[in-house]
């Protein structure tokens, strides 16, 4: 059972301390409750896919305004066809709306000038739980002041969930032995040979085995997520963060050349796939490997539970540069226009507590990721099931880096190259459209020097 | 000089009898004019605050920067032109509108006729069974086509298969893609030609076909001097309406390709969206949005000052 980790109502006199303090420790001042709520609060909170997930954010909230004498009212709004965002979009435009609005991936950034700054919420949360992860630093700490704070709801990473039996069979590789459901036990040796030549090899072998790994190649966040830790793994810079662009490089040139090889043993239709098409893939049973959170394993256990008994996720192959995966986590912003400020804060910093966590973590099977590595010790990860351990290697871990497609260039620009997925467009022009290596760069320098526009 | 006589005795009356303020309101409200306007002041209000208010919002965010914080005048417009993709989604939006208006014209010409040459208790049947199209959600039947075309398992290469054929890429190659999403677009535009069509050959008077008939002329000498010249204001304000509504498309492409792949199917609309909603930049999405107002703008005032010349020729 979660605790309150808050600090009771404070005397007059204790604020007047932490005000004096805040005044030496200007910049990171944790967080100080300053009030009892009272009154009422709004959520706007993204809809989870995993059922009955939300309940526990619901309870949670209502835990919190049962102790603060606060109402809570949360709406789940859906990401098909991007309604959060579209919500988001309008109430920044109309001034009013919710107190909290949940954004994925780029939206603080996008909002960033009617969010209210969360310094003091973060910094207490680092204070608690050590260094947060550096993709929610880069899309959420706008010119040194976070915008946002990290949720655990929804936050996502997207390592490979493989075919146990098929990649014994057909590329005679041990993935549960590779890396097993525990960390201590993971052999360097062994981790380091599962590199990008090693996947190659295998996705060939288990293509004429029949069993092609299904790397989405369209224009959504799973294609550019993927092909974004690929670029990382070989060193491949598209905009540097002083406004360089860099893509007309060899490590651009090495790395398009072993894509045009990669995508060759993937099913044609790649090209097409949204970011269930992955998923599909593998729980039709066609499909050896994918690169992606959980779900495709937890819808899985429901429609083809063989399958599922027979998934194992576990980190990327590692590259030139290391081992890359793509993260994408999500943000609780609090509109600049609330009307409950204190409250809010107050709010989050509770749903962001270890034991909230915890609940979270479980109640989506394991799905939702904190953005904090202290919390990746969490129970969820080891037990769920089956085969037990299946998604123990979902955290990052061992050598594992998160990243996202579009750093290190500056946000700004970052939002622009992910959004119009200019890398996986690169690596279709080059694959699918059979044009030309030069060409293509040029085409992307081109589209670079667009993302430059203030 | 009667019209004098009869300007002294309404002036006389007026100063003997003042209508009272009731009275005055009353006799205003009953001028036709003014119930006019009444009954309309609802559709009015909605207008101005759900289309012209957004309209003008859309042309000065179009004019803004990134941030929004500075006026840039035609910059976004002049940025977009300077784009590769951009200009390949101009393309892309010509052909789709084009070609979709075109055969929903023709098809809508085509079935219109059919039904219009069947006995009378059959037509009502056929009619209302084309007409589904049009009346299902767009969304929805996006969605069902989407399921047919489905990347992995769609419906018609499986059928393709069974018949011996390969598979279509129908949405993963980008020209099988494009005729997709054009091919959804004219299936749900069609039935709307059809109605109109339909109405406009209802309307020609049978006396012209049996004066022609007495005259020897053929079935194709009818069509092209009685029913084509009969129906041309239907057919440049259906084609008009039809070109205003599919250059503005977006659930279709939205739905089955998301403008992928490789942008090669993108519209002005999802395109704007991209830009504007999943990207941040409003003021670019605006300018996207609005690209084709200015040539719509003028193909609306020739195809409505043709509309109203040969109204007035019939007149």
């Amino acid at each position: 059972m979660s605790q309150s980790v808050l600090p009771t109502r404070p005397s007059r006199r204790s604020l007047l301390k932490s005000a004096a303090l805040g005044s030496v420790a200007a910049v990171a001042a944790p967080y100080v409750k300053d009030t009892y709520a009272a009154g009422s609060l709004s959520l706007g909170v993204w809809d989870h896919w995993v059922p009955g997930a939300n309940n526990t954010l619901t309870k949670l909230c209502n835990e919190w305004g049962a102790k603060n004498n606060c109402e809570v009212k949360i709406d789940y709004i859906t990401s098909q066809g991007e309604k959060d965002k579209l919500t988001a979009a309008a109430e920044a435009q109309a001034g009013t709306g919710h107190d909290i609005m949940s954004h994925r991936d780029w939206n603080i950034r996008i909002h960033q000038n009617v969010l209210e700054p969360m310094d003091d919420v973060v910094s207490q949360l680092i204070k608690q739980y050590g260094p947060i992860s550096p993709v929610a630093e880069y899309l959420a700490k706008i010119k040194g002041t976070w915008m946002g704070v990290a949720t655990t709801v929804g936050s996502q990473v997207k390592p490979c969930c493989s075919r146990i039996s098929l990649y014994k069979q057909h590329a005679g590789i041990d993935v549960t032995e590779l890396f097993p459901a525990d960390e201590s036990k993971w052999d360097k040796t062994k981790t380091d040979s599962w590199n990008w030549d090693t996947y190659l090899d295998s996705a060939q072998k288990l293509f004429k085995a029949g069993f092609p790994v299904g790397l989405p190649m369209g224009q959504s966040s799973d294609s550019v997520d993927w092909t974004g830790a690929l670029f990382n793994a070989f060193g491949v810079v598209l905009v540097d963060a002083k406004d360089n662009i860099k893509v007309n490089s060899d490590e651009t040139r090495t790395v398009m050349e072993y894509a045009k090889k990669l995508m060759a043993v993937n099913p044609p239709e790649v090209y097409a796939w949204d970011d269930a098409g992955n998923n599909r893939w593998l729980i039709s049973g066609k499909g050896s490997s994918i690169m992606n959170p959980p779900s495709a394993w937890a819808v899985a256990k429901r429609d083809n539970p063989s399958v599922a008994a027979d998934c194992w996720t576990h980190p990327m192959p590692k590259g030139p540069k290391g081992r890359f995966v793509g993260q994408l986590p999500q943000f609780y912003g609090l509109w600049n226009f609330s009307k409950n400020k204190a409250a809010a804060k107050d709010l989050l910093l509770y749903i962001s507590q270890k034991d909230s966590a915890a609940q979270l973590v479980q109640a989506s099977f394991g799905y939702d990721l904190p953005s904090f590595k202290t919390m990746y010790d969490l129970p969820t990860w080891q037990t769920v099931e089956p085969p037990v351990g299946t998604v123990y290697g979902y955290p990052p871990r061992g050598d594992e880096q998160t990243s996202i497609a579009g750093a290190p260039a500056r946000s700004e620009v970052g939002a622009q190259i992910y959004n119009q997925a200019i890398n996986t467009v690169m690596v279709a022009k080059f694959t699918q459209g059979n044009e030309k290596l030069e060409d293509v760069i040029k085409w992307a320098e081109n589209e670079l020097e667009g993302t430059l526009r203030v | 000089m009667a019209d004098t006589v009869q300007v002294w005795s309404t002036g006389l009356q007026a100063s003997s009898a003042q209508p009272s303020a009731t009275e005055k309101l009353r006799l205003f409200l009953r001028r036709r004019s003014t119930v006019a306007f009444l009954m309309c002041l609802p559709l009015i209000v909605i207008i101005t605050f759900l289309v012209i208010y957004p309209a003008f919002y859309s042309i000065y965010l179009s004019m803004l920067n990134k941030t929004q914080t500075r006026f840039i005048g035609l910059g976004n417009f002049q940025f977009l032109l300077s784009r590769d993709v951009f200009r390949m989604v101009v393309e892309q939006t010509a052909i789709f509108a084009l070609s979709a208006v075109f055969f929903k014209a023709l098809i809508g010409l085509i079935t219109a006729h059919l039904i219009n040459n069947l006995p009378a208790k059959g037509q009502r049947k056929w009619r209302g069974m084309l007409l589904v199209p049009w009346v299902i959600p767009l969304a929805l039947s996006s969605l069902g086509w989407w399921w047919l075309f489905d990347p992995t398992h769609s419906a018609f290469n499986y059928i393709l298969e069974s018949l011996g054929f390969n598979q279509i890429g129908w949405l993963s190659n980008p020209y099988w893609a494009r005729f997709s999403v054009i091919l959804v677009n004219v299936w749900y535009g069609a039935p709307f030609f059809l109605i109109m069509y339909l109405a406009a050959l209802k309307s020609v008077p049978e006396q012209l076909y049996e004066a022609a008939s007495i005259d020897g002329a053929s079935a194709w000498q009818k069509f092209v001097h009685i029913t084509l010249p009969m129906m041309r204001n239907i057919i440049a304000i259906t084609v008009l309406f039809s070109l205003i509504v599919t250059f503005a498309n977006f659930d279709i492409v939205q739905i089955m390709t998301a403008g992928g792949p490789r942008n090669m199917t993108h519209v002005f609309a999802t395109y704007a969206f991209m830009l504007g909603i999943r990207s941040g930049d409003l003021p670019l999405g605006a300018a996207t949005s609005l690209f084709m107002f200015p040539i719509l703008g003028v193909a609306a005032i020739l195809i409505l000052r043709g509309v109203r010349k040969r109204g007035r020729e019939i007149g």
